[in-house]
């Protein structure tokens, strides 16, 4: 079949699915883990039961998390409407109201649905949308990830045709006008890379697709390539076509099935359509695409490590030259690109370097993926122009912070990265600006913290991840780290002397200086951001034996407030696990610190109504007993 | 656990239709343990001879990965989040309680089979945190007692009879 016929065939299945009610349902793993797979069953049953015909179309990601399972009723000549946190229960409802009525069910839903220019869809009630800019996350959420036609139909795969009628040069070049970076973390241009594996002597050339994604807070490739992965494979044809290699991989974790079947549906759909294949579209050109399930090491993420891994080796880095786009993968020239920078191919290509150099500042174009989630009301995803300040995407985008607590910090790049407190919350984020800041952009995952949170226990956290996960090769990544978690052990446990906290910094220069990767060079980051920003936090820590957050478990007790405790309320008592509380009926209850382990479950249990339980910090400030307390904060 | 000449007959199964490719050695070994489960040290040794690599490269490289188990999963597998977001909101009272009332530690089986826990890092669900999971089942926003009562349904009787079969 020629190009022209498969799109027309692609458009007017597209053209028959928009004249007609249908419903899309958020499918992809954030959508599944809120129940959207309860809902689409749920649907299915009350559709037969009224004997309508409405396709349930699943979809991807749209970005609401927080909002999921999120179902759309999509009519050709009405109000579309956006129904957020949809259960099986109020199924029937829906489908009684608006599917076979007239009834748009207001009360329930989240906004009207659009879809306005640019091939995107918005919410116009949630403002949000006013400051995004959806370039690689566009047809997230309105395809069905599992349907080529519908890629094709919105404008896929028309660039891989053009593309295979122009010159590498001419790929190359537009690629280097529009300043596109790469969006693994570095931000390495892309055309120099790519321009670096095109002049590679060596046969033959590989293509590979890092969708590692081991940030442990951090989904967007997981969302792009579970909600459009055709996007994802058109940019790694056209990269094979440009620098002249025959062979790409998509290495993805194992921990994401969905995204791995997702993927593997989607390369089987264009190869028997003859996009991928030995001769793609007629052109002479071949290019296939395997996929290779990583098995879970943060490092492997490490471009040369990831092609040990590939090779079916233990995922060590090695030193750099040569690099990856003269000996990558078996020796041979081999181009590494994040799921994010091949997604940005298709539409450079086809709209020209001024499309991206037009949004994003000097240094860094285009627009920046994040993944908000932590103290942040709208948790999901966000895509905004770079250069955008954390205060537009935490207030703006992601509706601030949850409950009434105040902003504290905001981790970015996951262990890679840094905590930023709210003097930065006005400055501009981009590659540049991250890095001065003393973070990086990293994979784009944001944490959003508050007061409960523990700055020094956060970076604790990081550093636990980073010793666990590194590979071992370097001594300083390997022991520096070690001993860096040790200390950070001792301020939370309130062993350490103030002098430590020297001693931290000192660390955390010799292992950025002594490691060979990226992991361990940046392991210190989470540290130094802490004790660069939140210093009265660690010192608080050493010197008062407090941690205000009341997290670290050694520097807080548990403590029951008598004025507070209904006498004749005993969930405490029979749920704690060593049986630390006591009190008979007609007593307030009281912890018996000996005994309790801090495992928090008194403070779950305790009915909200009394909101007795309390945890305090410093250890020292225990009221003795006998004397009453009458306030404590949580 | 799953008898030795069953694993092995599964083992010759998947090489089989394999080539002698050094390279394959990280999806041979994802093979099996999809197969078993987890990587017992028999099937370490097979594929080493398959591959004609000496047995502690295999092992090396199977106890490089997070993904490779060499002990037997429990019947309810029972996974806790470690992500960021998940430690946050406290993930680690959640492990706590499950090592508790489990008896076991993370990355153990218990004696009867019944549970085994594992901690990993972000399921990708990070607006539900903190997130547990028992078998494919997602328990979202957990705490600690919540956790505690999660289990009850997958407790075996006296007879051996899981509660929730
Ligand atoms: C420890 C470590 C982990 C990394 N993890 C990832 C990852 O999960 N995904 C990714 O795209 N890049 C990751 N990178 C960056 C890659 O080494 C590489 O720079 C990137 O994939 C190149 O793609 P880009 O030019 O499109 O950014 C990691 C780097 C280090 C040092
Ligand atoms: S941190 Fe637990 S799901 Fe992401």
């Amino acid at each position: 079949m020629s190009f022209a016929a498969i799109q027309d065939r692609a458009r007017s299945e597209w053209e028959n699915l928009q004249g007609r009610t249908h419903m899309l349902v958020s499918a992809a793993t954030c959508g599944r883990a809120a129940g959207s797979q309860d809902v689409i069953d749920a649907l299915g049953k009350e559709l037969a039961r009224h004997s309508l015909d409405v396709p349930v179309i699943q979809v991807g990601c749209m970005e609401l998390c927080y909002a999921d399972p999120l179902v759309i009723i999509r009519k050709a000549d009405s109000l579309s409407v956006a129904y957020a946190n949809v259960t099986p229960e109020i199924v029937p409802r829906l489908v009684e109201g608006y599917i076979a009525g007239e009834d748009p069910c207001l009360e329930l839903a989240l906004g009207t649905y659009e879809e306005g220019e640019g091939e995107t869809a918005c919410i116009p009630e949630l403002p949000r949308y006013e400051h995004e800019l959806r370039l690689v996350l566009r047809r997230c959420g309105r395809i069905d990830p599992e349907n080529i036609d519908h890629y094709i139909a919105t404008g896929g795969y028309s660039v891989l045709e053009k593309a295979l009628r122009m010159s590498s040069d001419d790929i190359i070049g537009e690629l280097e006008r529009s300043g596109l970076r790469g969006r693994g973390g570095a931000g390495f241009p892309t055309s120099k890379k790519w321009e670096q594996c095109r002049k590679a002597e060596g046969k033959p050339k590989y293509v590979i697709c890092n969708a590692d994604e081991g940030d442990p807070g951090a989904f967007m490739d997981r969302v792009v390539l579970e909600s459009d992965p055709h996007q994802v494979i058109e940019g790694m044809t056209i990269a094979g076509y440009a620098i002249g290699a025959e062979r790409g991989y998509v290495y993805v974790r194992a921990e994401y099935p969905l995204a791995i079947r997702r993927v593997r549906i989607a390369l089987e759909q264009a190869t028997e359509l003859g996009l991928l294949g030995d001769d793609i579209l007629g052109s002479g050109f071949g290019f296939n695409i395997e996929i290779a399930a990583g098995a879970g090491a943060f490092v492997s993420g490490e471009s040369t490590a990831l092609v040990a891994a590939m090779e079916g080796r233990r995922s060590e880095p090695r030193t750099r030259p040569p690099r990856l786009a003269e000996a990558g993968l078996w020796g041979k020239p081999t181009l590494l690109n994040n799921v994010k920078t091949f997604a940005y191919i298709p539409s450079i290509v086809e709209h020209g370097a001024d499309w991206l150099a037009s949004s994003g500042t000097e240094g860094s174009k285009g627009t920046a993926v994040f993944t908000l989630a932590g103290k942040v009301v709208s948790s999901g995803l966000a895509e905004v122009p770079m250069g955008t300040t954390l205060r537009r995407l935490i207030y703006d985008i992601g509706g601030g912070i949850t409950g009434d607590r105040q902003f504290k910090a905001v981790q970015i790049g996951g262990p890679s990265g840094g905590c930023l407190p709210v003097s930065l919350l006005d400055s501009p984020i981009d590659y540049d600006s991250l890095r001065e800041a003393g973070s990086m952009m990293g994979s784009g995952g944001m944490i959003v913290m508050d007061e409960n949170n523990c700055m020094v226990d956060a970076a604790r956290y990081f550093l636990d991840f980073s010793t666990r996960e590194s590979c071992g090769k370097c001594t300083m990544c390997r022991l520096g780290t070690l001993q860096m978690l040790r200390i950070l052990e001792d301020i939370t446990s309130g062993r350490a002397k103030l002098k430590d906290m020297d001693r931290l910094l000192q660390l955390a220069e010799d292992v950025k200086d002594g490691s060979l990767c990226g992991l361990g060079r940046t392991a210190p980051n989470p540290v130094l951001t802490t004790l660069r920003y939140f210093k009265d936090e660690y010192e608080a820590h050493i010197r008062d034996k407090t941690c205000a957050a009341r997290v670290c478990k050694d520097l807080i007790v548990y403590y029951i407030l008598p004025d507070r405790c209904d006498r004749a309320c005993e969930h405490c008592v029979l749920t704690c696990p060593t049986e630390a509380i006591k009190g008979g009926k007609g007593e307030s209850k009281v912890i018996d610190q000996e005994k309790c382990t801090k495992c928090g479950t008194c403070l779950d249990v305790c009915p909200p109504e009394y909101d007795a339980v309390v945890k305090l910090s410093p250890v020292s400030s225990l009221p003795s007993p006998g004397k009453t307390e009458r306030s404590g904060k949580r | 656990m799953i008898a030795r000449d069953q694993s092995s007959q599964a083992l010759s199964q998947i090489l089989e239709s394999r080539s002698r490719d050094r390279g394959n050695l990280i999806s041979l070994l994802q093979e099996t343990q999809a197969k078993l489960g987890y990587i017992p040290r028999e099937a370490m040794q097979t594929i080493a001879d398959f591959l004609g690599i000496p047995r502690v490269e295999v092992w090396g490289v199977a106890t490089f990965y997070n993904q490779f188990r060499l002990t037997p999963l429990g019947k309810h597998h029972t996974v806790v989040c470690m992500g960021t977001a998940c430690h946050l909101a406290g993930g680690n009272l959640i492990l706590e309680a499950l090592e508790r009332e489990l008896d076991i530690k993370a990355g153990e089986t218990s004696a009867d089979g019944n549970f085994s826990l594992e901690r990993v890092a972000c399921i990708g669900c990070c607006m539900l945190a903190p997130v547990a999971l028992i078998g494919d089942r997602i328990y979202p926003r957990m705490t600690p007692f919540k956790a505690e009562e999660a289990l009850i349904p997958y407790r075996q009787n006296s007879d051996g009879k899981n509660t929730a079969d």
